[in-house]
């Protein structure tokens, strides 16, 4: 369960994130939509301190997953990206074979049982649905996989370490339809299991794959409700335009 | 309008190729001008043009090897016996002696020393132990009693072998490279021990490490020292690091290979740390973003990914620096002590080719077999720096298709 309470976010003197309180409860799909650079992405990455890269940053509020806030002195950031994992918008999967992408987060934890590992990187390809397409050729450069794939290795490679959490940055603006179609599926079957939080220009995309969505524009969460009530029936009239694309 | 930017562009694109021809063809001239000037080496003689050595016809040793030339004339060979001759000493006949023994008159001066052949088949015809080295101009008819011992051509087998290397020795210079290549391979490799592990060190602390600030203040001062003259590194290492390396080791020179591998090294820094440098910062954001949200701590992130992925750049810093080592020429001949001896340890003078081609090329007839024997040094250095470079693309070539 992930929880912010009134969260301000700054980049030096910018104000991207505007007084935001949400709730994403446990094994549901969360979505992000709005217009490009109103601070969906910069609001994800806080989960997993991601943002912490960025030099001249500064947060205010508060920040819990599972209750505790992770942004309190003492947590340590490499124990949170464990439980939170990640996929970005662009599939980057590492210059190594299929294996040892998905094997990366076990080898840098220290896990070091061969027999684990491999049951972990067939089990992890499997939940991301291209264990049948890569099984005979774990050894060969990710390179070489399509771009579909790649995304899907790289799902796969997030979900190898057990995290409880999985975000997720535009998983599927750089694919093609039929991959996009995969990955949406396969969205839908992670829930089981994961908790998901997904940033999404693609309003169909968050309408077909998400429990409960939230609209921000220019920092500020307008609105955030039950997917399927926010886009019959919205209750801002922003919202409204957004989503019958009268800007955005 | 359209018509003519294509025709503009056909021009450009033409004259591209053509520079690029050019070029290529250039380096392929190069290249192939110092395999001919140097392969010319081995259909030289052994003994210098012009002269030739001479033994009394009762004397069966029929030819003789470079070494064995040198050894007779500096008297470390003493007795025929030792090159398959009867057991006679050897008796070393020098041209110069010829005007002691004989008076102008006898030799006929004024009329440009006719009878010299004469006297000098008198002297070699007199005493069948003799050996003497001559020149032809003033050879001694060929009789019964005088003869001409083989000498040949030198050999790949003595060039490439060969423990020691006296370009100018009289009767027969001694092309043997074996002590320069050591020499060089020794110094380099040494500079690169020491360069690389440093090199890559500071590289790292500077694209993953280093705030901004001392970025911006490192870097533009580190590419300073990159075009600092080789001559003004050669002064510095004869300045300081030579008494240092002396009083350190305790030893009775300081002008060793080690010292010469410090300089190197220091000079081979700025090269492999700023390449080195441009290609771990060119590993995509996005490699080191996964990384680190899977947990991974910021060394493993360097390690894992970052080196990884910049390996193709790393080995191009190696071979940069690995080129600058063997090449240099100056600083080396400075700081090194300039022996072309065989180097045993790391601690005594050494001699490296390109500070032998500088050192010698000025005194070098061109076309004489010492000019010869300095372009197949040029020829040893550019197969050497040929295999190292080959050597760094196939590693990071198979690195990147297989993935580690
Ligand atoms: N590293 C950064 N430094 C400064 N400003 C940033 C940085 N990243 C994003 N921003 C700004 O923050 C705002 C929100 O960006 P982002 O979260 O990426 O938006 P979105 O993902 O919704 O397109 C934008 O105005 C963007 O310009
Ligand atoms: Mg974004």
């Amino acid at each position: 369960m992930i929880e912010t309470k009134k969260v301000d976010f700054f980049y030096g003197d910018f104000q991207a994130l505007k007084n935001i309180s949400m709730r994403m409860d446990k094994n549901t799909v969360t979505a992000f939509i709005g217009p490009s650079g109103c601070g969906k992405s910069t609001f994800l990455r806080l989960f997993n301190r991601m943002n912490d890269l960025i030099p001249d940053i500064h947060l205010k509020g508060e920040c819990l997953i599972d209750g505790q806030d992770i942004y309190a002195r003492g947590v340590e950031v490499d124990e949170l990206r464990k439980k939170v994992g990640m996929v970005f918008q662009k599939p980057n999967p590492f210059p190594k074979s299929i294996f040892e992408n998905v094997a990366y987060g076990l080898r840098v934890n220290g896990m070091r049982d061969k027999n684990f590992i491999e049951q972990r990187v067939e089990e992890s390809l499997q939940s991301a649905a291209l264990w049948g397409e890569v099984k005979d050729k774990l050894r060969k450069s990710a390179f070489e996989l399509s771009g579909g794939q790649q995304q899907r290795l790289c799902i796969a490679r997030a979900l190898a370490i057990s995290p409880s959490i999985v975000l997720m940055d535009e998983p599927a603006s750089a694919l093609d339809p039929i991959s996009t179609a995969k990955i949406e599926e396969l969205i839908h079957d992670l829930k089981k299991h994961y908790t998901i939080v997904i940033v999404t220009h693609n309003m169909q995309q968050a309408a077909r794959v998400s429990d409960k969505t939230g609209f921000f524009m220019l920092g500020e969460l307008i609105e955030f409700s039950d997917t399927k009530k926010m886009f019959i029936n919205p209750e801002k009239e922003q919202t409204q335009n957004y989503i019958t694309g009268r800007f955005g | 309008m359209k018509k003519l930017r294509k025709i503009l562009e056909r021009v450009i694109e033409a004259m591209l190729t053509v520079s690029g021809a050019v070029t290529s063809i250039a380096i392929l001239l190069i290249v192939a001008f110092l395999f001919r000037e140097g392969l010319g080496l081995f259909k030289s003689p052994t003994v210098e043009r012009g002269y030739a050595v001479y033994v009394n016809s009762a004397n069966p040793v029929q030819s003789l090897l470079p070494w064995q030339l040198k050894e007779i004339f500096d008297f470390q060979i003493e007795n025929w016996n030792e090159l398959g001759g009867p057991d006679e000493e050897i008796r070393v006949f020098r041209f110069n002696e010829i005007f002691s023994l004989y008076t102008d008159e006898q030799l006929d001066a004024d009329n440009d020393y006719a009878l010299l052949p004469e006297r000098l088949a008198e002297v070699i015809a007199a005493n069948p132990a003799i050996i003497a080295y001559l020149p032809q101009r003033y050879a001694p008819v060929e009789d019964e009693s005088v003869k001409t011992v083989q000498t040949g051509t030198i050999t790949m087998a003595q060039f490439f072998l060969g423990r020691k290397w006296m370009p100018t020795a009289k009767p027969a210079a001694q092309f043997g490279v074996l002590p320069l290549v050591l020499g060089t391979l020794m110094v380099s490799f040494m500079a690169i021990l020491i360069a690389l592990p440093l090199g890559l060190g500071v590289a790292i602390y500077m694209s993953e490490l280093a705030s901004e600030r001392v970025r911006r203040l490192l870097k533009p001062a580190i590419e300073l020292l990159a075009g600092i003259p080789s001559v003004v590194y050669g002064f510095f290492g004869l300045v300081v690091l030579v008494p240092l390396v002396q009083r350190t080791f305790n030893l009775d020179v300081g002008e060793t290979a080690f010292t010469g591998s410090l300089i190197l090294a220091i000079m081979a820094l700025p090269t492999i740390i700023t390449v080195a440098e441009d290609a771990m910062r060119n590993t995509p954001r996005a490699m080191r973003e996964a990384s680190l949200a899977m947990g991974a701590t910021d060394w493993q992130t360097i390690y894992r990914v970052v080196i990884p992925y910049s390996l193709s750049g790393i080995s191009a810093a190696v071979v940069l620096g690995i080129g600058r080592a063997i090449g240099e020429t100056m600083a080396v001949l400075m700081v090194t002590g300039n022996a072309a001896v065989m180097p045993h340890t790391l601690f005594e003078p050494v001699r490296t080719i390109p500070a032998t081609i500088a050192a010698e090329l000025g005194e070098a007839a061109s076309g004489s077999s010492h000019y010869q024997a300095l372009f197949m040094l040029g020829c040893i250095l550019f197969v050497i720096t040929l295999i190292v470079s080959i050597t760094a693309e196939a590693i990071s070539k198979r690195k990147h298709e297989v993935g580690v």
